[in-house]
């Protein structure tokens, strides 16, 4: 417990810093551009619906498809640069965080600089005029200092939002406060998620508070309160970012970033990779949580040098194959097609497979006698289907439909850590389960026979970006692994950071599987 | 005689629907002139075209002999002091400032402008104490003398004012119209007012514009028009006060 807290705490710094530098700068240029925006809308009515309408519409996005939404556009922009100005830009992390956030922070900003500037006394508004002030004049004197409270009001809503909407931009590669909530879920790592939760609503918090002393401030013409704002926000904000130069100033960049994908194994292997990179001097700097689809695409856009992904997963997903030839065939199509395609390198396989399989608790599977999943086909529609994020819209749950023509009572999704208490709880019946997965074992799971096979293999495999496909310090620092982990050795390293007590990071888990003779 | 304000067939329509018909009326430098008649005669609208709050949509309105769609409306204003019911003070600056905003949007030094509100103050007959005060601190009285000493700080040649003492107190509005009518005097004014009471027209004006559904009915000094008009709706307007002060004499003598 007290370990994990100060593992948890020792990276604070880090993460609080990205945190504060991202909302910051959403907050900035959703000011810049929702103020103005606001104030022209106050004048012209139609405008004012337009800008509304737009915000509340961009509002009603959920935040995290958002930010997801603006990683493949920032991608493609960054294709079209290349071609243009014949170089791009990253298209992972910061910029599509900081856009989404931008876009978030704008709807109150906006609406209460159209409210504040027409909700000027009419009256006031006429002597403006009739003492002679010019349009200008009346906005700066006169419309802008009366609405400064209910603006600053505004903004004050849209920094919260923000702050508590930068932890989504985990997925999309850029570290924040949601770094300890993800891979906390994970790995059921409560601590984590706790101090996550706590610094990012602490901040909040503080910074709601400097800015009603500004709000007061405005509103009470009090320059004392505003000044201590003002200053309170400015410390704030250079005490936060002081440890990310200092960070930047010293290393310089890292000389390599490993990916990871958003679950435990992916945590453990990119801190087996990055470990062996460390141990040969190089600096390493860590990208987890990235979604699926955002993993592969990061490496071939070479934001990412590194990362593990599943022969099945890239058979099906990037090179869209429905079939199966079997499990070298895969591997050796994926190999030359990946080169072919994108430049991606493919390593030797780690030595095991991460497959999608269905699995049940033992003794249900027994009761209604069900060993394959042609078994299961005359029994699933009064059983429950529980999957995980993404099952259900990936192309091998498509195939086993078909193949053993399956249609359950009902479907539900879960985060994979819910998934295994949902088949513990009676919830579901049926689980899509990774045969990797530590809990299968300690659970007592059986998983299902797949006679068609219609499931293809899943071989863990280290991809390289196409930049660093003749890097030899990196290749030599990664080959080795190649056909060095079992599924048993897998499975345990998994379970030690999933398991509920005497928990183990993803370091911690990387270092046993590394110390194994 | 030269004149300070001059409409040349000058109207103002909204959607095609008139609030002002063609009017042509000249208005003499040095005169007090009171606009008066019921709410949506376009009282408020003829005033308005003569600093170019409005704009007329037909004809033209000369200030000082110079066309005003010629000149900046800003320009104009700063030169043509304004004052209304709602007053308008600004309510996040002192009553100083207040006063002092139009002498400031003309660039005048600071000490000027310092001086000119203590000059303003003493003529309003507001103590000075009440320079450093928010309008908010002060009396419906004061405030208004603030907005007239606000309306002359520029040292305008032309004093607007659109309903002034609608909103006080009886007592308070005799005394401020009083001092209004001994400034006009003093600073050589041309004061144009409206109001919709008829008996503070008759007693404060030199002359007298009586305006219904647009239109301008008649112009004349009081006494002409105490002394009878053709217009029965003029004779209507001017007869109710004219009975309420025969009635308040009957009753002082007793």
């Amino acid at each position: 417990m007290a370990d994990r807290l100060s593992a948890a705490l020792t990276v604070l710094p880090e993460r609080l810093g990205w945190h504060v530098t991202l909302s910051a700068a959403a907050l900035a240029l959703g000011l810049a551009i929702a103020l103005p925006v606001g104030i022209a809308a106050a004048r012209n009515p139609r405008l004012k619906w337009i800008a509304l309408a737009t915000a509340g519409l961009v509002q009603t996005i959920p935040s995290l498809a958002l930010l997801a939404l603006f990683y493949p556009l920032l991608l493609l922009l960054s294709g079209l640069a290349v071609k243009v100005l014949g170089h791009g830009f990253p298209a992972l992390g910061f910029l599509p965080s900081l856009l989404a956030l931008t876009l978030y922070s704008m709807l109150p900003i906006l609406r209460n600089a159209a409210a504040g500037v027409s909700g000027v006394d009419p009256a006031v508004v006429e002597a403006a005029r009739g003492v002679g002030m010019t349009d200008r004049q009346r906005l700066w004197r006169v419309e802008l200092p009366l609405a400064a409270p209910v603006i600053m009001a505004g903004v004050r809503t849209a920094a919260v939002w923000t702050i508590g909407a930068a932890t989504l931009s985990t997925p999309v590669g850029q570290t924040s406060l949601g770094d300890y909530i993800f891979s906390g879920l994970q790995t059921e790592d409560w601590v984590a998620v706790l101090v996550g939760c706590a610094a990012s609503a602490g901040l909040a918090m503080v910074v709601d508070q400097l800015l009603g002393l500004i709000e007061g401030g405005v509103a009470r013409r009090d320059p004392r309160r505003l000044w201590a704002g003002g200053a309170g926000l400015a410390l704030g904000l250079l005490a936060a970012v002081a440890p990310l130069a200092g960070a930047a100033l010293s290393q310089g960049r890292p000389a390599y970033v490993i990916g990871a994908k958003n679950f435990s194994e992916q945590y453990i292997l990119a801190e087996l990779m990055a470990g062996r990179l460390e141990a040969e001097g190089a600096s390493v700097q860590r990208r987890v949580n990235l979604g699926s689809a955002v993993a592969y695409r990061a490496l071939a856009a070479g934001e990412i040098d590194a990362y593990v992904d599943y022969s099945g997963t890239l058979w099906a997903n990037v090179l869209n194959r429905q079939d199966n030839p079997g499990r070298q065939a895969v591997l050796d199509g994926l190999r030359t097609e990946l080169k072919r395609r994108d430049g991606v390198v493919l390593l030797a396989p780690l030595g095991f497979e991460n497959a999608y399989a269905l699995a049940m608790r033992r003794d249900r599977a027994e009761a209604l006698g069900v060993k394959t999943l042609a078994d299961l086909a005359a029994k699933a529609p009064d059983l429950v289907m529980g999957g995980d994020l993404e099952f259900f819209s990936r192309p091998e749950w498509a195939a086993v439909v078909k193949a053993y023509g399956l249609s359950f009572k009902t479907k539900r999704q879960f985060q994979p850590t819910f998934m295994y208490r949902a088949l513990a709880s009676g919830e579901a019946d049926v689980i899509s389960a990774f045969s990797s997965d530590g809990r299968i074992a300690a659970d007592d799971l059986v998983l299902l026979g797949d006679p068609k096979g219609a499931l293809p293999p899943y071989d863990a495999v280290i991809l390289v970006a196409p930049k660093r496909a003749g890097d030899r310090r990196l290749l030599a620092a990664l080959t080795p692994l190649g056909d060095s982990i079992d599924v048993k050795a897998m499975q345990a390293a998994n379970y030690a950071v999933d398991r509920d007590t005497g928990k183990k990071s993803p370091a911690e888990a990387a270092q046993l599987l590394s110390s194994r003779p | 005689m030269i004149e300070a304000i001059v409409l040349d067939a000058a109207g103002k329509s909204y959607d095609g629907q008139a609030v002002l018909a063609p009017t042509t009326l000249s208005i003499a430098k040095g005169r007090f002139v009171a606009l008066v008649g019921g709410s949506g005669a376009g009282k408020t609208t003829l005033l308005k075209l003569m600093n170019g709050l409005s704009t007329p949509t037909t004809g033209r309105v000369l200030v000082e002999g110079v066309d005003v769609a010629a000149r900046p409306g800003p320009e104009l204003r700063r030169g043509i002091g304004y004052v209304f019911q709602e007053i308008g003070l600004f309510p996040h600056m002192t009553v100083a400032q207040n006063i002092g905003i139009t002498p400031n949007l003309l660039g005048w030094p600071e000490g000027e402008i310092a001086a000119r509100v203590d000059e303003l103050l003493d003529l309003v007959a507001l103590p000075r104490a009440v320079a450093g005060r928010a309008p908010s601190e002060l009396s419906g009285g004061q405030r208004q003398r603030v907005g007239v000493a606000r309306a002359l700080a520029a040292r305008p040649s032309i004093l607007l004012m659109d309903e002034p003492f609608g909103a006080l107190d009886p007592v308070t509005r005799v005394a401020l119209a009083d001092d209004v009518r001994r400034l006009h005097e003093a600073l050589g004014l041309t004061t144009v007012m409206v109001t919709h009471d008829v008996g503070e027209a008759l007693l404060l004006a030199d002359e007298v514009v009586v305006m219904a559904g647009g239109k301008v009915l008649a112009h004349a000094p009081p006494r002409d028009l105490l002394a009878g008009h053709p217009d029965p709706v003029v004779t209507d307007l001017i007869a109710a006060p004219r009975r309420q002060a025969e009635r308040l004499a009957e009753l002082a003598r007793g």
